[in-house]
């Protein structure tokens, strides 16, 4: 356990660091200038250099990247943004809730829905249900969450009403500036995101969960156990399920930690605020520190999530555990 | 009355490419506290035979007929939950791999207790009492301590006892092995075949033993039943099918049977791959691969005779008595030849 701990705690400063360099390599390489944007448009010559020396963007790289480590590993502060000198932390504060509440909620969605599909359609292969829910999958896939947002919101939101068109309420009380707030409304907002985010990973799962049960369901402890005579619904929950899912939280956990970093595509259709559109807005106007703290935050979660399948994994599969 | 007897079984399974038959007409019984050996090459259908006598093929796509008299009661056709009451508790089952046949991410306890629970009312401490004596019974030493370990914690021998234990722990009548030694080494394999002679012994049940192993058989069984391509072609007792066999592929199994007492330059073997059971051969399925097949034999089944009035050894081959007593006297012949040279 203790090698483990090392170990992981070592590949998490690697990851990070790489990650972060990455982020600062990349953006120092795509043309465009920084301090131009900042500044604005009417700005002249001098101005604009004394905005690049305000930003310490006249440093070299390598110390820029030097500031911002230091500031973040000793103050825990990841900047203020280049355009309108906001606290980074602010802003992820802002909008990593946001993006939370989209990938948890979704993830509650697509695996309440995967699960039963997919078990119910690998233990009746070739049944209705399996055809229908093979056609759900290769619709899931294939179709765009754009297009499946804009038809979402143009069906229930526009058409019939039933659901806003588009964005967001806090879950504790209302945001300043609107009156929206508390766990219904957010809820609400919620609905059609949830659904246009959720469709690829659910189509997935089930795929994912039918193969994996089906596969169970030949193994040879599986038969041991009706040889037993255990009741069908006892092995199937025991012995099938129990062994066909573990694979499903290694990828759960990673999906998860990937999503956060902002689920691009349904924010911008839904106009939530979340760390995706935040990272969006940020790159088109070189707003370095916004960016490296979206990164930042997603690396953590990355590693947070991998380390939390980790640990659930050597709970479940007791083959992991004591070896 | 018999423990188990099985009459005309028949079992075909639907696949895309069409009806598999891979059991043809089988009849057997199983006396009480009786070993029966059924032997065959892989595909000749008596994992097959025993699976439906569980009541463990898939009747999704698997057609049962025939009938399976366990104790004087009829269960080919019962239901799921009446097969389910019998399962475990009056008959139960041993699989041929140790290593695949336990539920990894459950204990050994676990799994033994879950034998106890879904036939008896009784708490899971009774239960797990249960378990560790059974475990000790089949000497898993330090039973107690090991009931809470995990399969991969135990080696292959281990867990085909933990297996045995499994089967045994509701004190079944009939215990249908399944090759319960191929997956084993030599050494374990006799460990566990004597093991299976003493609870015999101490539990009073009846054993089906399946095997492509006629030293297992010799060594375990009353009666054998010699299986080829789906259906029965001889069975006898032992000593009987040892001393007379009296069709091709048994003198075939009995002549690849190796020896330590002969060195042998090479085993005989039966040349050929067994029949396909989709597209089976017309007559007798062994007539592809015998060395003495004829012209009927490519057109007629030939069915299933008496040797003689009272022992109960029954054969199928169109081959004439004297012909057949000729070739099997010279076989054993150039055998103890081999024997007293060696």
């Amino acid at each position: 356990m203790g090698t483990f701990l090392i170990r992981r705690t070592f590949w998490a400063i690697f990851l990070f660091i790489a990650a972060t360099i990455i982020t600062y390599a990349i953006f120092f390489l795509i043309p465009g200038d920084p301090a131009q944007l900042a500044c604005g448009k009417g700005c002249t010559q001098q101005q604009v250099a004394h905005v690049r020396h305000f930003l310490h963007l006249d440093d070299p790289i390598y110390e820029q990247y030097g500031r911002f480590l230091w500031n973040l590993v000793g103050h825990q502060n990841l900047g203020r943004s280049f355009l309108n000198r906001v606290s980074v932390n602010y802003l992820i504060g802002q909008a990593a809730p946001v993006t939370a509440s989209l990938v948890f909620g979704g993830a509650i969605f697509w695996l309440s829905l995967s699960i039963p599909i997919g078990v119910l359609s690998a233990l009746k292969p070739r049944s209705l249900l399996d055809r229908a829910s093979m056609t759900f999958v290769l619709i899931g896939i294939s179709a765009h969450p754009v297009w499946i947002g804009l038809i979402l919101s143009f069906v229930f939101g526009y058409k019939l009403g039933w659901t806003p068109i588009a964005g967001y309420c806090n879950f504790f009380g209302a945001s300043p500036g609107s009156d929206c707030g508390g766990p219904v409304q957010w809820a609400y907002h919620m609905l059609l995101p949830w659904c246009t985010f959720m469709l690829l990973f659910a189509a997935l799962y089930v795929r994912l969960i039918r193969a994996n049960v089906m596969e169970t369901l030949n193994e040879d402890y599986v038969r041991t156990a009706r040889a037993k005579g255990a009741p069908s619904n006892r092995v199937l929950v025991h012995h099938v399920l129990r062994n066909s899912l573990l694979p499903v939280v290694t990828i759960l956990g990673m999906d998860i930690g990937l999503a956060l970093g902002g689920a691009i595509f349904t924010e911008t259709i839904f106009n939530l605020h979340g760390l995706g559109q935040q990272v969006i807005t940020s790159y088109n106007q070189l707003d370095l520190p916004v960016i490296i703290g979206v990164v930042v935050f997603s690396t953590i979660a990355v590693i947070v999530f991998n380390l939390i399948v980790d640990i659930t994994y050597a709970f479940l599969d007791p083959r992991i555990r004591l070896s | 009355m018999s423990m188990l007897e099985v009459k005309d079984l028949t079992t075909r399974f639907r696949t895309d490419d069409g009806v598999v038959k891979a059991v043809s007409g089988v009849s057997f019984s199983v006396e009480k506290g009786q070993t029966l050996g059924i032997v065959g090459e892989s595909g000749s259908g008596k994992s097959v035979t025993c699976l439906s006598v569980m009541g463990l093929v898939d009747r999704r796509n698997a057609e049962l007929e025939g009938s399976v008299m366990l104790d004087g009661e009829e269960i080919l056709m019962a239901g799921e939950k009446q097969m389910r009451d019998i399962r475990g508790t009056k008959m139960s089952m041993i699989f041929q791999d140790p290593m695949t046949s336990l539920n990894p991410v459950k204990s050994i306890g676990w799994q033994l207790e879950e034998a106890v629970l879904v036939h008896h009312d009784v708490t899971r401490k009774v239960a797990r009492e249960r378990a560790i004596e059974i475990l000790e019974r089949v000497r898993i030493p330090r039973a107690d301590q090991r009931v809470d370990d995990y399969p991969h914690q135990f080696s292959g021998g281990m867990r085909q006892r933990v297996m045995i234990a499994m089967a045994l722990i509701n004190n079944p009548e009939l215990v249908i092995a399944d090759e319960p030694t191929t997956a084993l080494d030599v050494t374990t394999q006799a460990q566990i075949l004597n093991l299976m002679q003493d609870l015999q012994r101490e539990f009073h049940m009846a054993i089906i033993m399946i095997t492509h192993d006629l030293g297992v058989v010799a060594e375990l069984s009353n009666d054998v039943v010699v299986m080829y391509g789906g259906r029965i072609v001889e069975r006898a007792t032992v000593d009987e099918l040892f001393e007379r066999p009296q069709m091709p592929y048994s003198w075939g199994l009995l002549g690849s049977l190796p020896r330590v007492d002969v060195i042998q330059e090479r085993l005989e073997q039966i040349s050929g791959q067994p029949p396909s059971l989709l597209r089976p051969p017309p007559g007798c399925p062994f007539n592809p691969r015998c060395e003495f097949a004829m012209d009927i034999c490519r057109q007629e089944l030939p069915a299933l005779e008496n040797f003689d009035a009272s022992s109960g050894h029954q054969f199928r081959c169109h081959l004439g008595t004297e012909t057949r007593a000729e070739i099997w006297n010279a076989k054993r012949a150039a055998m103890a030849a081999e024997m007293s040279a060696a």
